[in-house]
């Protein structure tokens, strides 16, 4: 394959536009590598030569715009990426919603944003070792992105050594997959315990459960000011009162809501829906 | 904080030594189980990274053998090697092993493995 050039600004200028009418996402002019290393597979594949090319296919064929902002969109993830919010559900979440709401007997996590699935199969694995000492209860796991490759590989499960090989503990290697030639795949225990949707933040929202917990972690930072906003009000919309909301470590400053209040929870920083009518809960404590 | 690399090849000894090197640890070497053991008789170590297959005393035999002395609980063992079957890590966990990481890894990776056991490390 011949190498392709790097994108004209006119293609550039076309592309973001585009990303950002579909997602809202904004990548400026620091994000040129990404364009490029992002999207010329896909020129290949289409057999074209470059950038333009491409532009005026986008222009032809939805499917190929659709392809493109899924590839602009996708997420870097790993098993427990930043440990401490895992630590934190593991430790103080589960067990308080546990103490606290013991006539209703379920949880609800949701994952937005969840990219190849590895944080839901996380909080999966921690949920069923709650599951295992609190019988009766019943969960709802879901994960959404808007990629539907993404979400296809989700829902399979399967990872690479090399994705098995970031932060996952060995325990949880041995207790939730199996091996599947040179590919670890999760059991179906636990990949029937969770599901995976199709969804952009954006959009109008399909009707929602209210949630327990959701990470919404690293996504936000791509976004405009007012995106974040919205997105974040439409989020305390669906988590319940006294619910949980992470993002990611540089976005929890960047994000302020009357309706959310931060709390300091083990080794990291979440938010906490506050109680209808309310501005602020107390902070818990450590 | 120190760690011994303990491995048969000494290209992979080096490898994984400057990758914890840039991680801050001061580093020894063994080529096998049976020379780890010695080198920890001479000089203690917080973290071990172990290779499976090795002469003398391979590297479940070395986990065995330090998990066997209670003044060498406080040490971490992670098991770095080429073995990537559900029962490899199966054997390593009940030995006692820590973690285990699976050849080739990132720096990353190791970071995040030794995050799991309570090592904070600067990258």
């Amino acid at each position: 394959m011949l190498p392709v050039a790097p994108p004209s600004e006119i293609a550039l200028d076309y592309l973001r536009r585009l990303v950002h009418s579909n997602a809202a996402i904004v990548l400026d002019g620091t994000k040129t590598y990404l364009f490029q290393a992002r999207l010329t597979p896909i020129i290949a594949e289409e057999g074209l030569s470059d950038f333009d090319e491409l532009v005026h296919l986008i222009d032809e064929d939805k499917t190929v715009a659709q392809r493109v902002v899924e590839a602009m969109t996708t997420n870097e993830t790993s098993f427990f990426r930043d440990i401490q919010p895992f630590e934190a559900l593991r430790k103080v979440i589960l067990p308080g919603i546990a103490e606290e709401n013991r006539a209703r007997k379920s949880i609800s996590i949701w994952s937005a944003a969840s990219s190849t699935g590895q944080e839901l199969y996380s909080i999966a694995f921690l949920v069923k070792e709650f599951a295992a000492r609190n019988p009766g209860w019943s969960f709802r796991l879901m994960g959404t992105d808007i990629s539907t490759e993404v979400l296809e590989r989700a829902q399979a499960g399967r990872y690479s050594q090399l994705e098995v090989n970031r932060g996952l503990p060995m325990s949880m290697m041995v207790k939730h997959f199996t091996k599947v030639g040179v590919d670890w795949q999760v059991k179906a225990d636990v990949r029937q315990f969770v599901e995976f949707k199709r969804m952009n933040l954006i959009e109008p929202w399909p009707p929602m459960p209210m949630f327990d917990v959701v990470f919404l972690r690293n996504v936000l930072i791509y976004f405009d000011v007012a995106t974040r906003k919205r997105i974040i009000d439409r989020m305390a919309d669906h988590i319940r009162p006294g619910g949980y909301l992470f993002l990611g470590g540089v976005e929890t400053s960047m994000s302020q809501s009357d309706r959310l209040s931060i709390v300091q929870m083990e080794k990291t920083i979440c938010y906490r829906v506050n109680p209808q009518g309310a501005k602020h809960v107390r902070a818990i404590p450590a | 904080m120190r760690a011994l690399i303990v491995d048969d090849s000494r290209a992979i000894r080096g490898i994984v030594g400057r990758i914890v090197k840039q991680l801050g640890f001061e580093i020894s070497e063994a080529c096998d189980g049976k020379d780890a053991l010695i080198k920890l008789g001479e000089k203690d170590a917080d973290l071990a990274l172990v290779d499976w297959n090795m002469p003398e005393m391979n590297g479940l035999e070395f986990v065995q053998a330090v998990r066997a002395d209670a003044s060498r609980a406080s040490m971490r063992i992670v098991m770095v090697t080429t073995e990537s079957d559900i029962s490899n890590v199966q054997q390593a966990l009940e030995a006692g092993a820590d973690e285990y990481l699976m050849k080739p890894f990132t720096k990353e990776s190791l970071c995040e493995k030794l995050s799991l056991i309570g090592i904070e490390v600067s990258t």
